[in-house]
């Protein structure tokens, strides 16, 4: 008989086998490779930003640093001044040196964005996913709470709450944020995690007795992780442009501090004069947020995309 | 007859992510005559669809065309400009897909979906399209043509939403029609009913057809020409009666062996008496369960109605029945998914506990569910070896080296190369993916495995392979199998006992033999004729039987009074059948029937 053929040496067969499958790379197109090179080169810039600045963020310089040699003018304008060997990108309306404040900006800029990006997701998924699993009297309270949350526009929501604390500060800022976006991952997580819930493979895992810490982390969390990182490059951009336009309201991060949006709201009057300085800001915002958007939109079309090819072949 | 469309020497190939092309049909010729149906027949991947999607001008995308014709009436479609194809499509040539439910609008009445197509393409005027449409439900046979229009598609049933893809395809009286497996989904009894219209109405009016489909016993009914297909070649080309009597082909005969045999007496395996224990593995005891609140060990919407099933260790149990018949309900009980309401579950001769949470995790190893769609019942993102790894972890104990030892005995068991335990389930076929759901249920070491529709999903060659394999391990392992079909062929080419449910009562049960033969309870009676034999004329001959026009095109429903086979059964007794519930008869032949007919009716 054909079985007893195979049945040969079953262990020496199976212990050539390689243990873990071919690696799949994932090959992006042009817009993903640049746009990963951009976001490289920010952090980097968060990393040592400070280091390489030529001056210290909150430095009004020297009027005798803008002296013409041979001229006369003893006294010269030291604010809105156009990019020179001075000052490479200009200076702001104060006579700050705005290469240092992008340079020392991206810090908070970015790493307030960040944290409160995760902190959304930690909230988030959490109780999405407890909604999703738990008992329908969960799920009920904690939507309908979500619900409340988002029914208020998340801007007022957060000019209320710095303003009833008076003095906001960078930790009170990541919170707020954080709370505000949670409610936007808790719908995706919830939805993702309810469809994963009644698929038959959750249903197997039940029918085999495994408990509920397993089905979250083996069963549903590898099935929702690739729409999440997806949403997660989006929230962070949102993130960006909400703390941005927090700062640029002036309840954001505060003077002497710089960070991008406030320093676009700042040098407005400006654009009057025919400065860069608030151009350079919008200029380092917009680089950031549509790189990570080309990497998002790559990823995701590559995942569907390879899909989609296999099934032929 | 005139030459309705040409496929000439046709060429489709996919486009990988490296520019190269990979040959999906190669040169593939055929004609269709005006008024006759070409059936293309093959596996799945055989490029049947691909072939049938070129007369509308259409490649999925990935494919592109690279060769031959397509001619409709003379002109080629391949070459024609979007302008020419959308006053093609929909209008001279038709497409049916494969699931009605999936397409139709649930939101929109059934009569603006029929007559949509063809008032866009302004071949009629809104009132002349309702009257055709009016026209095409009486011609197929449709209940209440005159009221059916202002329907919705879910207050009517799957065989008739079938037929109603069909009004809607025909409405605008297209040239050819291409129907890609219109029936594959649907139950013996509505297949019948579905073919049988779908053959008048084609010959009524007048248009061609292609059928596509893999089920070749269906074809025989309906075709007048057969392609036979294997990947992207013609393997035979020849009239029905031709191919289906003398198949000339290696790959035909193939085709016909895995066909399964009409379901009759002596086909069931036999079974070693070495396994028997005194208790049976599993016995269900005057079992009611059903959806809904539990009122007074009542659920609001009762399926299964003393239900007594008992399996012996080392048996399999078949059971068959329509959809909606509770068959899958019944196996969810003894998994413990839904609690019954009334009546016990017994294994080993100890009752279980009703819910899944309350079982041991030794009684849940014993009793190990296969789901129907592998598609869907393996995680995607855990590879084989997890899959297979995870019960022999979970009930077993085993780790490291062990672990690894059984996964490799386990692929070897379902015949599948060690290689796959490195694999993803999207890398695998239907097939392949069936047998690695197959194997996580075996990985447990269980004693009874429910088995529910296990080769539904799959064509009958692949479907075929499978049932050889369940066959081997039962002869293996001494598993108990409890089989979930519709399909009674399968069911009797596997099962040593077969149990025949209908709105969730057992009218019969007993030996497979003794099943199959007669005397029948009238409804097995039904599902026996009413399953496809590979020979031109049956389909006629088959309607003409009193059972069939009795039985078929009703459905299944559940009744608090009475026998719920009262509406379709031809020998019912009126005041009697619809009021009593029908008592349960122990024959001479060694087989119950639930039936107010005596043993000496039967017999007449």
């Amino acid at each position: 008989m054909s079985d007893t053929s195979q049945n040969t040496n079953p262990v020496t067969q199976f212990d050539e086998l390689p243990d873990a499958p071919p690696k799949r790379k994932i090959k992006l197109s042009l817009p993903g490779k640049i746009g990963i090179g951009v976001v490289i080169f920010w952090a980097i810039i968060v990393i040592i930003g400070p280091t390489i600045s030529p001056y210290h963020e909150a430095d009004i310089l020297d009027e005798e640093l803008f002296i013409v040699p041979g001229s006369d003018e003893m006294y010269p304008d030291t604010d809105f001044q156009p990019p020179s060997k001075i000052v490479w990108l200009g200076s702001d309306y104060l006579g700050r040196d705005t290469l240092s404040r992008i340079l020392f900006g991206a810090r908070t800029t970015i790493g307030i964005s960040l944290i409160a990006t995760l902190l959304a997701y930690l909230i988030g998924v959490t109780l999405g996913i407890a909604a999703a699993v738990g008992s329908r009297f969960m799920d009920m309270a904690l939507s309908r709470v979500n619900d409340a949350l988002l029914a208020i526009p998340s801007i007022m929501f957060a000019l209320v709450v710095i303003a009833a604390l008076n003095s906001p500060t960078i930790p009170w800022l990541i919170l707020i944020t954080g709370i505000i976006y949670a409610c936007s991952v808790f719908r995706i997580a919830r939805s993702l995690g309810q469809e994963v819930m009644v698929s038959d493979f959750v249903e197997a895992a039940r029918v085999r007795g495994e408990g509920l810490w397993w089905i979250i982390t083996r069963e549903i969390l590898p099935n929702i992780a690739m729409p999440l990182a997806t949403d997660f490059g989006l929230r962070f951009v949102w993130i960006i442009l909400f703390i941005s336009s927090l700062s640029f309201l002036g309840l954001g991060v505060q003077p002497p501090a710089s960070d991008w949006g406030s320093m676009v709201k700042e040098n407005l009057p400006g654009l009057v004069y025919g400065s860069f300085a608030p151009l350079i800001p919008a200029l380092a915002i917009a680089t950031l947020t549509i790189s990570i958007n080309m990497i998002v939109d790559d990823i995701s079309a590559h995942s569907g995309g390879k899909l989609a090819k296999r099934m032929i072949s | 007859m005139s030459v309705l469309l040409e496929v000439d020497d046709l060429c489709i190939s996919a486009r990988n992510d490296d520019d190269e092309l990979t040959p999906i049909v190669k040169g593939v010729s055929f004609n269709v005559a005006r008024g006759e149906v070409v059936a293309l027949i093959g596996e799945s991947g055989s490029g049947k669809t691909t072939i049938a999607l070129s007369s509308l001008g259409y490649t999925k995308p990935g494919l592109e065309f690279v060769g031959g014709e397509v001619r409709l009436e003379g002109e080629d479609v391949i070459t024609m400009g979007a302008d020419q194809l959308r006053g093609l499509r929909g209008q001279r040539v038709a497409y049916l897909a494969q699931s009605a439910a999936a397409t139709f609008n649930p939101a929109l009445t059934i009569g603006e979906q029929v007559t949509e197509t063809c008032v866009l393409h302004g071949i009629l005027t809104q009132k002349q399209a309702d009257e055709r449409a009016e026209f095409l439900y009486r011609a197929l046979e449709l209940p209440d043509p005159d009221l059916l229009g202002k329907r919705y598609p879910h207050q009517v049933s799957g065989g008739q939403l079938q037929r109603l893809m069909a009004a809607t395809a025909l409405c605008g009286k297209p040239d050819l029609l291409v129907l890609d497996e219109p029936t594959t989904a649907l139950d013996v009894t509505t297949q019948i009913e579905v073919l049988k219209a779908f053959k008048s109405v084609i010959k009524q009016e007048g248009s061609a057809a292609i059928y596509v489909t893999h089920d070749l016993s269906v074809v025989a009914q309906i075709a007048d020409h057969i392609v036979v297909l294997y990947a992207g070649e013609t393997q035979e080309y020849g009239s029905a009666e031709q191919v289906v009597s003398h198949p000339g082909h290696d790959y035909t005969r193939r085709l016909m062996h895995a066909v399964r045999p009409p379901p009759a007496a002596g086909q069931g395996d036999e079974t070693s008496g070495k396994h028997r224990r005194e208790a049976p593995a599993l016995e269900v005891k005057d079992l009611v369960a059903g959806y809904g609140k539990v009122k007074g060990g009542k659920p609001a919407i009762t399926v299964l109605r003393d239900v007594n099933v008992s399996i012996e260790r080392g048996h399999s149990v078949g059971v068959i029945g329509e959809s909606g018949c509770g068959k899958s309900t019944l196996a969810r009980v003894m998994a413990g998914l839904l609690p019954a309401a009334q009546g016990e579950v017994l294994l080993d001769g100890e009752p279980l506990k009703p819910a899944l949470q309350q079982r041991s995790r030794s009684d849940l190893q014993k009793v190990q569910f296969v789901f129907q769609m592998a598609d869907t019942a393996l995680n995607p993102r855990q590879r084989i070896d997890h899959i297979l790894g995870r019960p022999l972890e979970f009930y077993l104990g085993l780790k490291g080296k062990e672990k690894r030892r059984r996964i490799g005995e386990l692929l070897q068991m379902v015949e599948l190369p060690q290689e796959f335990a490195g694999r993803y389930p999207e890398e695998l076929s239907g097939g392949q993916k069936q047998r690695i759901n197959l194997a996580r249920a075996l990985a447990a070491s269980p004693e009874v495995l429910l088995c529910d529709e296990v080769i539904s999903a799959l064509d009958s060659i692949v479907g075929a392979n499978v049932i050889e394999l369940l066959k081997k391990l039962r002869k293996q392992t001494g598993v108990s199998f409890v089989f979930i079909s519709h399909d009674l062929s399968t069911v009797a080419s596997f099962a040593d006992e077969i149990i025949v449910l209908y709105a969730g009562r057992v009218v019969e049960k007993g030996t497979t033999d003794a099943v199959l033969s007669p005397p029948y309870h009238p409804y097995t009676r039904l599902l026996i004729s009413s399953v496809p034999e590979l020979r031109v004329g049956w389909l006629e001959e088959t309607m003409e039987t009193q059972e069939a026009q009795a039985g078929i095109d009703r459905v299944v429903t559940l009744t608090d009074k009475g026998c719920p086979f009262f509406d379709r059964c031809p020998r019912a007794i009126k005041d009697t059948c619809d009021q009593e519930t029908p008592p349960v008869r122990m024959l001479s032949s060694g087989h119950a029937i639930e039936c107010h007919l005596s043993e000496a009716e039967f017999a007449q």
